[in-house]
């Protein structure tokens, strides 16, 4: 299937899928030679305005991945993660999220991570790695086609003509004759690829989603004074939040620096909110990530995610324990901020005999369910993961432990109680086919309690584990 | 030469209330009593102190797992109110056994933070926020510098803090917490020789500001919380209403 596009009075291919591509037809080929190669070649009229609006829509849902979005016609998106990986922890998290959501969407995808847009823009197209380390940029570049520093065609055929047709050629030649014979641009493209040109990148700006921003008529890059621009804009739009009657989920610092490179900062709330006072603390706390370089000229706050927040009485005397409720998301946001957000949760019981798989992590600030664990079974303070190989004498088979070592000490048994049983769960894993445990509750000598298993009858020779310590 | 100094009991205690009353900023400092006549009696005002930083430790070659303390704290916790900031310092804790002496798992916020450095702040930003029953941080060591700040936080906020020594090591550095407590285990007495019965502890009250050193030996905690002090020891020093449990 190929797309066409009108020039002139020819027809000339626009895109090719991969079957036509592995028939060998290419973009700018007439219609008529594409159809004397394959006569049952579906033709369908290209609407470029079509797909630079899809475009668009894509590169505003790539937005969940960074505020510093830009689409990049015809078929490309730059995402400037740097500030915002961490979210999702790591970049290469960001990349298989990323893949596995646009293949769920149907959408065939390459993605490269890399420190220069160019460099990520090759990568993606000509490239095998997925994620260029910092500083290796010319060692994968190097054995890249030229065309993989977005040339025009015509500069690609002339450098062929020549020539050239890897990006390490280009290096080795000089710089002037380069520049005279193929004019500035390829130097321009080669340097953004290698990063020793900046190149600015105009993001996106989602539309419909509250901002505010400030200009400065001097470039700053004091601390202190970026402290008091995130209370001035926090200040600002909470009363934009206000008058909305939205609170934010999500937002987006950007300070675009002097030199055209924007520095952006994304922190996320457990619950929509607007008051400025604790966005300002958590967005201060991620400061530590910005690099200010030679100043700011211009800082942007934005709220990207917004959630319907109506007004609550958060003061007076009957609501104390509505405003404890709201003080605990803010607790649970600043942890998130600077633990990560996976770090702080609650558990919640699981129903499930096997006592690793009897806990489940939830929102912090989910409703609570009411659920606990059956009360009738004593279970240990602290569970050791994995459970560890003991040395165990029974006086009698399938009888509690006499005696037993552990980490070297030599603990005698008095008192004990079960044995609990419990059965795999074949329909979890397979590993659970067969398995069986035989808990004992013991109490040593000097009182303390242990929680030991065997793991198969004694005359099937079950091996003695330990698996808790501690109870109540 | 001045006549030699002699400490009546009234005077001493009317002292103490003086100091307690100049020491601490809060007008009367809220205490939480255990409910044991033998225990409460030996804390100042009466109970455990809130708005107060706790240390509790365990004693014996394990003491680095603390098996026993989180029980202890979680049995305080549950007999207040709120939710409970729990910092972790490793995977090993195990929930059920928290809800099986009376701390609910809606109640309790675990955060992952795993190093001291990680710990204190957090302890301290729970500590800040009015709205919690308590805040448990699993520290290996508590200086004296983090333990000010603590101590300071939870003065103003009225939130308990419980620190679990997760060591066997440095427990007796000096720091600002208002109690060191030590808790280990103790044989069970059961009327059957080989029965398990309720697991018993040795409870140490090692320091505390105003109030002496101390040692109990209890009951651990219920699906309360609540301690209580064994049948067949020093019956006299229970309250009628922990008996009335016990034949309940």
């Amino acid at each position: 299937m190929v797309t066409l596009v009108q020039d002139g009075n020819r027809r000339l291919i626009a895109t090719v899928d991969d079957a036509a591509r592995r028939q060998n037809l290419r973009p700018g080929m007439t219609a008529a030679h594409a159809q004397s190669l394959i006569p049952d070649l579906v033709l369908i009229d290209a609407t470029p305005d079509e797909d630079e609006a899809a475009l668009t829509e894509l590169a505003l849902w790539c937005t969940r991945y960074s505020p510093l979005v830009t689409p990049d016609p015809p078929a490309g998106v730059f995402i400037d993660i740097a500030g915002s990986s961490h979210l999702f922890k790591g970049e290469a998290a960001v990349m298989s999220d990323l893949c596995a959501r646009l293949e769920a969407a149907r959408f065939s995808a390459r993605v490269a991570v890399a420190d220069t847009p160019g460099c990520a823009w090759a990568v993606a197209r000509f490239g095998r790695q997925d994620i260029v380390p910092p500083g290796k940029m010319s060692d994968v570049l190097g054995p890249l086609p030229v065309a993989a520093l977005r040339l025009p065609a015509h500069t690609v055929e002339s450098l062929a003509d020549v020539g050239i047709e890897r990006i390490a050629q280009l290096a080795s030649k000089p710089r002037a004759s380069l520049q005279t014979r193929f004019g500035g641009d390829l130097l321009l493209r080669f340097d953004q690829a290698l990063g020793t040109a900046t190149e600015a990148l105009v993001s996106l700006q989602p539309p419909e989603v509250p901002f505010v921003t400030f200009a400065f008529a001097e470039p700053i890059g004091d601390p202190a004074d970026l402290q008091r621009i995130i209370v001035r804009l926090c200040r600002m739009l909470a009363d934009a939040l206000e008058t909305r009657g939205i609170g934010a989920r999500r937002l987006d610092l950007v300070f675009q620096r002097v030199d055209n490179i924007a520095q952006a900062v994304r922190i996320g709330t457990s619950r929509p909110t607007r008051d400025a006072k604790h966005l300002g603390k958590l967005l201060s706390e991620r400061l530590v990530l910005v690099d200010p370089g030679f100043g700011i000229e211009r800082a942007t706050l934005t709220a990207s995610w917004v959630e319907a927040l109506s007004e609550r009485q958060t003061i007076g005397r009957h609501v104390a324990d509505d405003e404890s409720d709201a003080d605990l998301g803010m607790l649970v946001d600043t942890l998130r901020t600077r633990l990560g957000p996976g770090r702080v949760y609650r558990l919640a019981p699981v129903e499930s005999d096997i006592p690793e798989r009897a806990v489940e992590r939830v929102a912090p600030v989910a409703p609570p369910k009411g659920l606990s664990w059956p009360d009738d079974l004593p279970r240990p303070a602290r569970l050791l993961s994995p459970p560890e190989l003991v040395n165990a004498i029974a006086q009698v088979p399938d009888a509690p432990p006499a005696f037993f070592v552990w980490r070297k000490n030599r603990h005698r048994v008095i008192k004990a109680d079960g044995p609990e049983r419990i059965l795999g769960e074949w329909w979890v894993s397979d590993k659970d086919i067969g398995l069986q445990r035989d808990y004992y509750r013991v109490e040593c000598a000097d009182g303390e309690r242990f929680w030991l298993f065997r793991d198969a009858p004694a005359h099937a020779g079950g091996r003695w584990w330990l698996h808790g310590l501690g109870e109540a | 030469m001045p006549p030699p100094l002699t400490a009546s009991p009234a005077l001493l205690a009317e002292l103490r209330q003086t100091m307690e009353r100049v020491s601490s900023k809060r007008r009367r400092r809220e205490v939480l009593p255990f409910g044991i006549a033998s225990v409460d009696v030996a804390l100042p005002s009466g109970g455990l102190a809130l708005g107060a930083v706790h240390e509790i430790s365990e004693s014996g070659v394990r003491g680095a797992q603390a098996a026993v303390a989180p029980l202890f704290a979680a049995g305080i916790l549950a007999r207040i109110g709120g939710p409970v900031l729990w910092c972790l310092h490793s995977r090993d804790l195990f929930a059920p056994a928290l809800a099986r002496v009376g701390l609910h798992p809606d109640r309790v916020i675990y955060c992952e933070t795993w190093k001291d450095s990680q710990i204190l702040p957090a302890m301290e930003d729970g500590l800040r926020h009015r709205g919690l029953a308590g805040v448990v941080g699993e520290l290996v060591r508590l200086p004296l510098t983090p333990s000010r700040r603590l101590q300071l936080a939870a003065e103003d906020s009225g939130v308990v803090a419980l620190v679990i020594r997760r060591s066997s090591q440095h427990l007796e550095e000096t720091n600002a917490a208002f109690s060191r407590w030590r808790v280990s285990p103790s044989p069970s007495a059961a009327n059957q020789p080989l029965e398990l019965g309720r697991a018993r502890w040795n409870v140490e009250l090692l320091r505390c500001r105003g109030a002496e050193p101390h040692s109990w030996l209890l009951e651990a905690c219920n699906a309360k919380g609540r301690l209580s002090v064994p049948a067949d020891v020093r019956d006299g020093s229970r309250p009628a209403e922990e008996q009335e449990r016990a034949s309940a």
